[in-house]
């Protein structure tokens, strides 16, 4: 047992018992094996189903407007960031809202294990070492090996806003270069791009798990969803998931916290980031904004300057 | 004079030279009032392009220039007032930077780069606009019919 479990427990348990908040929206240990799911405590008596480690992988934030009353999130870096942009949109209330903070480590890529072990039947973590007993072997893994490719490129592991911290704090690692992954596929040719997209979509089956897990996806009627017009049918092509993907990633422009739960949501493992990071990328390069940092920042597509670049114009 | 060139140009169907099929959203302010002073100055430019007139540039959703895609049009043109000159003040301003990040994703999924084109076209610049038409035109052209990333194969895109 962790001792940020136990503090976790403690703050949430005080706060219920204070009538502070309604609830506490944290994880709970999961039906599968490395995998916590949200959990929502609303009595003292349930208190002790938190738990905290390197399998709570969701984003907390997409549950934080789905739920009336005042609340309590237990809000790792990227979730802090998706609560800043969520706070600007206007979609939530500060006050009913109590960040209990924690620094995270990163989380667990199950996929990378399956893939060596096939489906997980049986796993452990103790000091930084994984056992997972699997369906074709058994084996051990650092940490470090089956961290998420969005933990290993993680720039804001400590919350950016917080009512109270629990735990120590997480060092950043510093990077030489930001974006690597998206200047690495940026330099590869267009019809290798396209080659590259294209298999993704191919694995896409519009289940919507990505829109449906994404703290930031919360219109009322999905553009998907749409009847009238209607963007798209619901023939799954390559085509068509594309338009789902871009359209998306377009909204999500500028918005985007990179928390990479669209990527861990996906059932296929299409590399949805990878679009996600480009747009991030462009925004911070073009109009130097990350979203989700400061309250006090506007979201770069919600302003202008007058010497925005334009270099997508004609040339006529 | 004009009228013989132009008659042979659009209504000869057995001319079999390739005719680009392209979706311009034009600003009601701005570009639109440009496309009628080039009509009525009669300034030639291809009959290429299909004319959707938006309120604003800012009024464009992507999601418009995907669906032209996915429906086989095989580019798109957007145009809008020069920055500054905003009916509404601020509306291509704020669409300046959207359309900026539709580029440059449009890119990189890898839909050919001059399948999307944006420009600033004002209501005294019909000159300009059929020279925009025409090199939109000319390079749509040059890429051929639209197999982009985004054209949907099967006609299932256009069933409404």
């Amino acid at each position: 047992m962790s001792s940020v479990t136990e503090e976790i427990r403690e703050t949430a348990r005080q706060l219920l018992a204070d009538g502070k908040v309604d609830v506490v929206i944290g994880y709970e240990k999961g039906s599968l094996p490395l995998k916590a799911t949200p959990c929502f405590v609303r009595t003292v008596q349930d208190v002790d189903k938190l738990i905290w480690d390197e399998t709570c992988e969701n984003n907390l934030a997409a549950f934080s407007y789905k739920i009336s009353g005042k609340k309590a999130i237990i809000t790792k870096g990227c979730d802090s960031r998706a609560l800043v942009v969520l706070l600007q949109e206007n979609q939530l209330v500060k006050d009913d809202l109590y960040i209990i903070g924690v620094s995270c480590q990163g989380v667990v890529d199950k996929r990378k294990i399956e893939n060596e072990l096939g489906e997980i039947i049986e796993a452990t973590i103790a000091d930084g070492k994984i056992s997972v007993k699997g369906m074709s072997g058994s084996g051990e893994f650092t940490f470090a090996e089956v961290k998420d490719a969005t933990c290993q490129t993680c720039r804001y592991p400590n919350p950016v806003i917080e009512d109270i911290h629990l735990g120590g704090t997480v060092e950043v690692p510093e990077q030489a270069v930001l974006f690597a992954d998206v200047l690495e596929m940026e330099a590869k040719s267009d019809s290798e791009r396209e080659a590259y997209f294209g298999e993704q979509m191919d694995k896409c089956i519009r289940c919507y798990s990505c829109r449906n897990a994404c703290p930031l996806c919360y219109c009322q009627e999905c553009f998907v969803d749409c009847n009238t017009p209607r963007w798209l049918t619901g023939g799954v092509n390559r085509a068509e998931n594309l338009f789902f993907q871009a359209g998306r990633v377009l909204h999500l422009a500028g918005r985007c916290v990179d928390c990479g739960t669209c990527s861990r949501a996906c059932p296929q493992g299409v590399d949805i980031r990878a679009l996600n990071r480009k747009m991030s990328r462009d925004v911070l390069e073009m109009y130097q904004h990350e979203s989700g940092i400061s309250e006090d920042v506007k979201p770069a597509l919600n302003v202008y300057s007058g010497d925005d670049p334009e270099a997508f114009l004609v040339k006529e | 004079m004009f009228m013989e060139e132009r008659q042979v140009n659009v209504s000869d169907t057995d001319n079999k030279t390739y005719q680009p099929k392209i979706a311009a959203f034009l600003c009601n302010w701005c570009s639109y009032a440009g496309a009628d002073l080039a009509g009525v100055s009669r300034f030639q430019y291809p009959a290429t392009i299909r004319t959707i007139r938006v309120p604003c540039s800012g009024r464009i959703n992507p999601l418009y220039l995907l669906k032209a895609m996915a429906n086989g049009a095989d580019g798109v043109l957007v145009s809008g007032c020069h920055p500054g000159d905003c009916h509404y003040i601020s509306g291509n301003y704020v669409a300046r930077r959207k359309f900026a990040l539709i580029k440059s994703l449009l890119k990189h999924v890898g839909l050919e780069e001059d399948r999307v084109s944006f420009s600033w076209v004002s209501a005294a610049e019909g000159v300009r606009f059929s020279e925009v038409v025409k090199g939109v035109t000319e390079r749509v052209a040059a890429l051929g019919p639209n197999n982009g990333v985004f054209k949907v194969k099967d006609g299932g895109g256009t069933d409404e």
